[in-house]
C-alpha cells in the first residue's frame, strides 16, 4: 500500500517502475566550513535503494554516514554544512534542486527518519499522541480528534501496550525501547516510501534492540518501503541488511551484497573491521587490531584515506586516490589492490 | 589469559550478600521514605587472582552500582566485601586509605571522566598526590612517563590536555591513571562501549596485556556479551539487582541454564549473514520491571516463558542445579543458544508476553 493517504500533493510523480531505484545518491559532496578549516565530511558518495530493500551504511563515527543521511533528508545544518556537489534523486527527481516548500512536503510524508536518541528527539513538553498526531494535522489537515485516533492506531501498530491510555503520556514516562517505538510510529505515520534509520538501536539494550529490529523488519515487509539503516554494529547489519555500503572518511570504500561482503571482503578496511570484532560464538579467537586512528576530516591523508592504517599499503596508495573499482556487476571496492584482498593473501 | 587455577586461597575479593537500596523520598522539608529502588539485592561472588570476571546485564540491572559500592563511592545498605581478610566497608582512616590503593576504576566515558583543565601529567599523577608514599615527589613525572609508555601513549605528550587526544587515547589515559598505584584489582565499568569498533580491539588487547604484565584481577562490567566473552574467564549475569547465573565462560555461553541468559544470548546479533533465520530466536517482550517495585519471587518471572506459581512465591536460590554451575531458576535447563542452528523454515520464535505468566 504505497503512499496511500498522503494528501499534501507531492511536487512530482512518486511512482517508480519495477527494478528502478527509489533513491539514488550520486557523487554527493558535503563539507563543513569550520574555524579549524574545511572538514570534508562526505567526498563523493553514491548509492541507491530500491523499494523494499534495506541498505546498511556501515562506518565509524566521523565516516560521514549520518551527514549523508541528513543531506538526503534536507536537514543538514547550513552553515556550517554545505552540499557542494552531487544529486539526490528521489523517485527520479533531484530533490536538492527543489524549492524548500516542496522538500518540506516530502519530509515526513514520503521520506522519514528515525534518530538514535529518542529522548532528545522527542519534544518533552508535548504528549506523544500530540507529536504523532502532528504528522496528520500538518500534512493531511486532520482535526485534532481524528489525529488523536490515528495516533492511537499507530501506537498499537508499533505494539505499545494499552495505547489508548498511553497516548496522552509524555516522552519521559516511556522507557528507552518504548520511546524508540514512538519515534518509529511518527516516522511511519504517513506511509513513507523511504525510511532512514540512523543508529536506531545503539542506545538500547540487546533484548530491546532485538524487539525494535524485528518491528522495523515487519513494518518494512508490510509497507514495502525502502530502508537505509545507518549503524556501526556489524551484527545488526548481518541480521537485516540486503546491501551494505562501508564508509570511511567520507567515501564508500566497499559496496556489496551483505553475504558476499561478510564472506569475502574486498577492501582492507572491511576485512580489518570484520576481524576486529569479538564474536559470541567463538572463544579464544584472535581479535585483530586496526592500528592507528581514524583520520581528521580537516586534514585527510593523500591518496587513499585508509593507507596509514592499511596492511596492504603500497607506494601507489599514498599518492593516488583509488576510484571505486567494480569487482563484479553488483559489487565495488575502492582499493587499488582489491584482487589481492579478495584472494585472502596474508594480512 | 590468566591461569585457571581456582583455589580458594587465590580469592582476592570476596563479595557477600551485597545490598544497595536507594531510598525514594517524598516531601521537601520533612523527607519521608516512601520506598526504595532495589538497585543491588543480594549479590555474592569471588574474584580470583589474575582472572577476569565479567558482569553482564542490561541497563538498570545494578552492575554499575556494584562497581560504585566496591569503589567506596556509595555506602552499601548491607553486605560485606572482603579483601585480604578485611571487610572493605567497615575499614576506617589509614587502613581504608591503604586498601583503596588496591582497587581502582576505569570509567566508561573517556570524555567526561578526565578533567579538561588538567594536563595528562596531572591526571595520571594525581593518585600519587593522594598516596604520596607510593612515589616521592621528584619521581612522579618519570613515573607518569613510564605509565604512558605502558599503556601505549607517547611519553612526550605528558603536557597535553585531554581534548588533544582521541577517544581511544583518552581511555588509555584513564587506564594509566588506574594503574598508577599498582593495584591488584581493576574494576572496568564499560571501558570500551564508548569507543569505535576499530579502537575497541586496541583497548581490549591493552587490558589483556596489562593483566599478564601486572597479574591484575579485573571485574569487567559490560553490556556487550561478545566483548565480555572475549575477555572474561568467568561470567556473572545480572538481572534486576541479582545474579541469575554465574560460571566459566564456556558454561555461560555454551551451556546456559537460566532463561534470561538464554534470551540475552539469543538477542545478540551475530555478524554472519549466513546465520540469518537459522538461529534460535527468543524474543522477550516488554521491558525490565522497575527496580523500585520488583516482582515477588523470581524477578525474571514476568518476562519468562517457564514461569509457574512457584516462581512468584519462592525466590530461586543461586545454586548448582544442572550443568555444573549455579543458576537461579527453579526450572533451570541447559540449552545451547549460541551454536544451535534451526532448520530453515522451522524457526519458531519463542515470544514471551509480559502478562502470560502461566504460558509455557
Amino acid at each position: 500500500m504505497p503512499n496511500s493517504g498522503s494528501e499534501s500533493a507531492p511536487a512530482f510523480d512518486l511512482n517508480v517502475g519495477a527494478g528502478e531505484p527509489l533513491l539514488e545518491v550520486v557523487d554527493l559532496h558535503v563539507e563543513f566550513r569550520t574555524r579549524e578549516g574545511i572538514a570534508r565530511a562526505v567526498n563523493g558518495v553514491s548509492y541507491s535503494v530500491k523499494p523494499g530493500e534495506t541498505l546498511a551504511v556501515l562506518g565509524e563515527s566521523g565516516s560521514g554516514k549520518s551527514v549523508t543521511a541528513q543531506a538526503i533528508m534536507g536537514i543538514l545544518d547550513t552553515p556550517p554544512g554545505y552540499i557542494t556537489k552531487g544529486e539526490v534523486r528521489f523517485c527520479g527527481q533531484d530533490v536538492l534542486t527543489l524549492p524548500e516548500e516542496d522538500r518540506r512536503k516530502l519530509r515526513g510524508a514520503s521520506m522519514a527518519m528515525i534518530f538514535q536518541d529518542a529522548l532528545s528527539s522527542l519534544n518533552p513538553v508535548f504528549s506523544v499522541g500530540w507529536q504523532i498526531g502532528e504528522m496528520f494535522r500538518v500534512h493531511e489537515g486532520m482535526s485534532r480528534k481524528e489525529a488523536k485516533l490515528k495516533a492511537i492506531e499507530l501506537l498499537d501498530r508499533v505494539r505499545i501496550p494499552s495505547a489508548k491510555d498511553r497516548v496522552g503520556d509524555y516522552p519521559h514516562q516511556f522507557s528507552g525501547g518504548m520511546r524508540q517505538r514512538v519515534m518509529i510510529a511518527m516516522a511511519i505515520a504517513l506511509n513513507p516510501r523511504l525510511l532512514i534509520a540512523d543508529e536506531p538501536t545503539t542506545a538500547l539494550d540487546v533484548t530491546v534492540q532485538a524487539q525494535v529490529m524485528d518491528l522495523l523488519a515487519e513494518l518494512q515487509r508490510e509497507s514495502g518501503m525502502g530502508m537505509i539503516l545507518i549503524t556501526h554494529d556489524l551484527g545488526v547489519v548481518a541480521d537485516v541488511a540486503d546491501i551494505c555500503a562501508v564508509m570511511y572518511a567520507g567515501r564508500i570504500v566497499e559496496h556489496a551484497d551483505v553475504h558476499e561482503l561478510y564472506a569475502n571482503p574486498a577492501h582492507p578496511y572491511t576485512k580489518a573491521l570484520l576481524g576486529s570484532i569479538p564474536r559470541l560464538d567463538l572463544k579464544g579467537q584472535e581479535v585483530a587490531v586496526i592500528k592507528g586512528l581514524p583520520p581528521t576530516l580537516t586534514n585527510l591523508p593523500t591518496g587513499c584515506a585508509f593507507h596509514p592504517r592499511c596492511s596492504y599499503v603500497k607506494d601507489r596508495c599514498r599518492s593516488e586516490e583509488p576510484p571505486l573499482y567494480s569487482v563484479n556487476e553488483h559489487r565495488d571496492s575502492a582499493c587499488h589492490y582489491w584482487e589481492e584482498v579478495l584472494d585472502g593473501s596474508p594480512e | 589469559m590468566a591461569a585457571p587455577s581456582k583455589k580458594s586461597s587465590d580469592v582476592v575479593l570476596e563479595v557477600r550478600d551485597l545490598v544497595k537500596h536507594f531510598p525514594l523520598t517524598q516531601g521537601v522539608v520533612i523527607r519521608r521514605a516512601i520506598g526504595a529502588v532495589q538497585a543491588v539485592d543480594g549479590v555474592s561472588f569471588d574474584l580470583h587472582k589474575g582472572e577476569t570476571l565479567g558482569l553482564v546485564g542490561e541497563s538498570g540491572c545494578g552492575k554499575s552500582t556494584v562497581a560504585k559500592l566496591l569503589m567506596g563511592l556509595e555506602k552499601p545498605t548491607s553486605g560485606h566485601a572482603y579483601y585480604g581478610g578485611d571487610d572493605i566497608f567497615t575499614l576506617q582512616g589509614q587502613a581504608q586509605r591503604r586498601l583503596r590503593r588496591q582497587i581502582q576504576l576505569v570509567m566508561q566515558d573517556p570524555y567526561s571522566s578526565l578533567n579538561p583543565r588538567m594536563t595528562v601529567a596531572d591526571i595520571v599523577g594525581e593518585p600519587f598526590e593522594i598516596h604520596p608514599d607510593v612515589a616521592p615527589k621528584g619521581d612522579r613525572r618519570a613515573k607518569v612517563r613510564d605509565l604512558l609508555d605502558v599503556v601505549g601513549l607517547n611519553p612526550e605528550h605528558i603536557n597535553r590536555y585531554p581534548h588533544q587526544f582521541s577517544g581511544g587515547q583518552r581511555q588509555r589515559i584513564g587506564i594509566a591513571r588506574a594503574l598508577a598505584l599498582r593495584p591488584e584489582i581493576i574494576i572496568c565499568d564499560e571501558p570500551v562501549s564508548a569507543l569505535d569498533v576499530s579502537i575497541q580491539a586496541q583497548v581490549m588487547n591493552l587490558l589483556e596485556k596489562l593483566q599478564d604484565e601486572f597479574s591484575l584481577s579485573y571485574l569487567f562490567i559490560a553490556h556487550d556479551l561478545s566483548v565480555v566473552r572475549h575477555l572474561s574467564d568467568r561470567v556473572a549475569v545480572m538481572y534486576l539487582g541479582r545474579i541469575v547465573e554465574i560460571g566459566t565462560d564456556l558454561e555461560i555461553y555454551d551451556h546456559p541454564t537460566h532463561p534470561y541468559t538464554q534470551a540475552l544470548l539469543s538477542a545478540v546479533p551475530v555478524p554472519d549473514p549466513t546465520m540469518r533465520g537459522q538461529r534460535q530466536v527468543i524474543r522477550l517482550q516488554g521491558d525490565v520491571p522497575s527496580p523500585a517495585n520488583p516482582p515477588s519471587g523470581c524477578r525474571f518471572r514476568t518476562r519468562c516463558w517457564k514461569a509457574k506459581e512457584i516462581c512468584a512465591d519462592q525466590t530461586p536460590a543461586l545454586e548448582v542445579r544442572v550443568a555444573g554451575h549455579p543458576s537461579a531458576c527453579h526450572f533451570a535447563e541447559e540449552r545451547d543458544i549460541v551454536h544451535a542452528t534451526v532448520e530453515a523454515g522451522e524457526v519458531a520464535p519463542i515470544v514471551v508476553g509480559p502478562n502470560e505468566d502461566e504460558a509455557d
